[in-house]
């Protein structure tokens, strides 16, 4: 686990991202791998949820599983632990297999569950789910981490979509687990609830914890994540960090040959990255057309001119269309 | 990494079995204060069966009848309320927990799965006890019952043991019904087959047809051992026959009950 946090015990919910992720980022590339999966393949009848999808989530960080509905995110979850089982391929946690119970006692998770019972209290099904772990933490300190301490003698039934959200949140930690799976945690809160939601699950990165966090926000990735898969139709489609998905995100991709070198290239104002790919380049750029007129300027030789969307375009499209629904239900 | 033989059974956490212990009673309190806290849940399994046995055994027979009938419909009642607590608190809910899934919640987490059954089966025994305590309190005292103490204790006893064909009924239907349509799934099953066999009607009343269908329900053989029990059964000697078709219709629910578990581990968690 993750030892670079200093002070994860003073208010931790309270630290800023930008103190949590800085702290740690640089260890959590060196850091084991505590989830792998390898060649991972389910389908649902005619439906394919996974295609060989080889993935590994390492110690400590927030690893974020970006996509849109039906891509298989929570199947991806579900495997993980141990709910489901794969056609073909295998997956383990802490290297042993993912349903088994001692696995099972360091993995908590926050499914996306449509309800549980409503006659409950906050306190009484956070004290339930801790009698099932071996060092839960305290019920006060649970409570305290997912902001429950007032409501907690309110049933489940009658309380808000933010707060059912944080009593699934804390039946997800109440067992002190070393890796979480949060499964789409904010969907269908409103911007309040959703950056309470993010405040906590920050909570967990400072105190060491390893997530997997899936979403279909890029929003949401990038304010938590420290590293992001991009999975759509069952693949990953990409993988970086916050900011090399984000620009992979939005922009265009321009392929050409040219008598440019690699450096007259990059100089190119609205040029993000330049690769050499045989004899042709390919530029990652924001705008095209701004860059093409410029590229036609300078070299009159340029050819074989090409412009596509960056690779990520129909997975985003998707998730912009969703997020834009949720925020009307909202 | 060998997942491809998924199912297979969980291993165990190893737990002291104090901490098995506590486990297991914090899910049957909980299940207990869950259910005593569902309005429906408590109306249907203890107001109705109190309501029809004052209705029909104490309120509309003349004064001369009252308490033979009261004493009959103690029995069947009691079945009537008995299968209602296992068949709700089993079939509607499981049904229920499953599709809202928090039962996948609770198979993510290590609970240990014993935990959750027995919690069903103790709030069923507890309901079922207080059923047949109320109707022996109405009986006893407004319907002229008068029954030995030892007689009274077997009669609630009976009954109480036999919630467990009707859970494990109510587990296979929990199993295979939809939430939505678990509850009018129960009501299909549960009303006609207490008809049937003779739980609101003394079965010799009915149709000779209806007398011998009625040897093919559980609630059938359930009430005649009440019945036994305060000597008003139609066939006093043969207890074990009873016994023996209950604990057969037990293993054919659980069988059930047992694929409709396995179906769920397999294929409706994906």
């Amino acid at each position: 686990m993750s030892t670079a946090v200093s002070t994860p015990n003073a208010q931790p919910w309270d630290l800023s991202r930008e103190a949590v992720l800085a702290s740690r980022r640089n260890d959590v590339s060196a850091a084991a791998s505590i989830a792998i999966t390898r060649k991972l393949k389910k389908s649902y009848g005619s439906v394919i949820a996974l295609q060989n999808l080889d993935l590994e989530i390492r110690a400590g960080e927030l690893l974020a599983l970006l996509g849109p509905n039906g891509a298989g995110k929570t199947t991806l979850v579900h495997i993980l632990l141990g709910m489901a089982s794969p056609d073909s391929g295998s997956a383990s946690v802490f290297g042993a297999d993912p349903y088994t119970g001692e696995v099972q006692t360091r993995v908590g998770a926050m499914l996306q569950v449509g309800r549980v019972p409503e006659t409950l209290k906050v306190r009484e099904h956070v004290d339930l789910f801790s009698s099932y772990y071996p060092k839960p933490l305290p019920l006060e300190e649970t409570l305290a981490i997912a902001g429950l301490t007032d409501i907690r003698n309110r049933p489940y039934g009658e309380l808000s979509g933010g707060q059912k959200q944080r009593v699934l949140f804390a039946i997800a930690i109440c067992g002190d687990p070393d890796l979480l799976f949060l499964d789409e945690p904010t969907v269908g809160l409103d911007v309040e609830a959703r950056r309470l939601m993010w405040s906590q699950i920050r909570s967990l990165i400072a105190r060491g914890k390893t997530v997997l966090l899936t979403t279909h926000y890029l929003n949401e990735a990038d304010a938590l994540a420290d590293r992001i898969l991009v999975l759509n139709h069952g693949r990953i489609i990409a993988e970086g960090t916050p900011a090399e998905i984000k620009a992979r995100a939005m922009g265009k991709q321009i392929r050409c040959s040219s008598r440019l070198t690699l450096e007259e290239m990059r100089q190119i104002p609205g040029v993000l990255t330049v690769k050499a790919d045989r004899n042709a380049f390919e530029l990652h750029v924001n705008a095209a057309e701004p860059v093409v007129r410029e590229l036609l300027q300078r070299d009159s030789w340029l050819a074989d001119l090409e412009v596509t969307n960056a690779g990520l375009e129909e997975a985003f499209l998707a998730l912009t269309q969703n997020h834009n629904a949720d925020s009307k239900e909202g | 990494m060998a997942a491809t033989t998924f199912p297979a059974p969980a291993v165990l956490v190893k737990r002291s079995l104090a901490q098995t212990l506590t486990i297991h009673a914090k899910e049957a309190k909980y299940e207990l204060i869950n259910k005593i806290r569902i309005p429906v849940y408590a109306i249907s399994t203890v107001v109705f069966p109190l309501m029809f046995y004052v209705l029909f055994g104490i309120v509309l027979p003349s004064s001369k009848d009252r308490a033979e009938n009261a004493t009959y419909l103690l029995a069947t009642m009691g079945c009537f309320g008995v299968m209602a607590v296992a068949l709700f608190g089993f079939g509607v809910s499981l049904a229920i927990e499953r599709g809202q899934g928090w039962l996948q919640m609770k198979r993510a987490s290590p609970m240990p799965v014993s935990a959750y059954f027995l919690a069903k089966l103790f709030a069923a025994v507890v309901f079922s006890t207080v059923i047949m305590l109320l109707l022996l309190g109405v009986g006893i005292a407004f319907g002229g019952v008068r029954l030995p103490l030892a007689t009274a204790a077997k009669l609630v006893g009976i009954l109480v043991a036999g919630s467990i064909p009707f859970s494990a009924m109510g587990l296979a239907i929990g199993y295979f019904a939809k939430p939505n349509s678990a509850p009018a799934v129960v009501n299909l099953i549960y009303l006609p087959m207490s008809f049937c066999s003779g739980l609101w009607i003394p079965l010799f009343m009915l149709p000779h047809g209806l007398q011998t269908l009625a040897k093919f329900l559980p609630p059938y053989h359930l009430a005649q051992l009440a019945l036994n029990a305060v000597g008003m059964g139609m066939n006093p000697t043969s207890a074990w026959g009873h016994i023996e078709v209950l604990v057969a219709f037990t293993m054919i629910f659980l069988g059930f009950a047992a694929w409709g578990y396995r179906r769920d581990e397999g294929k409706t968690y994906g």
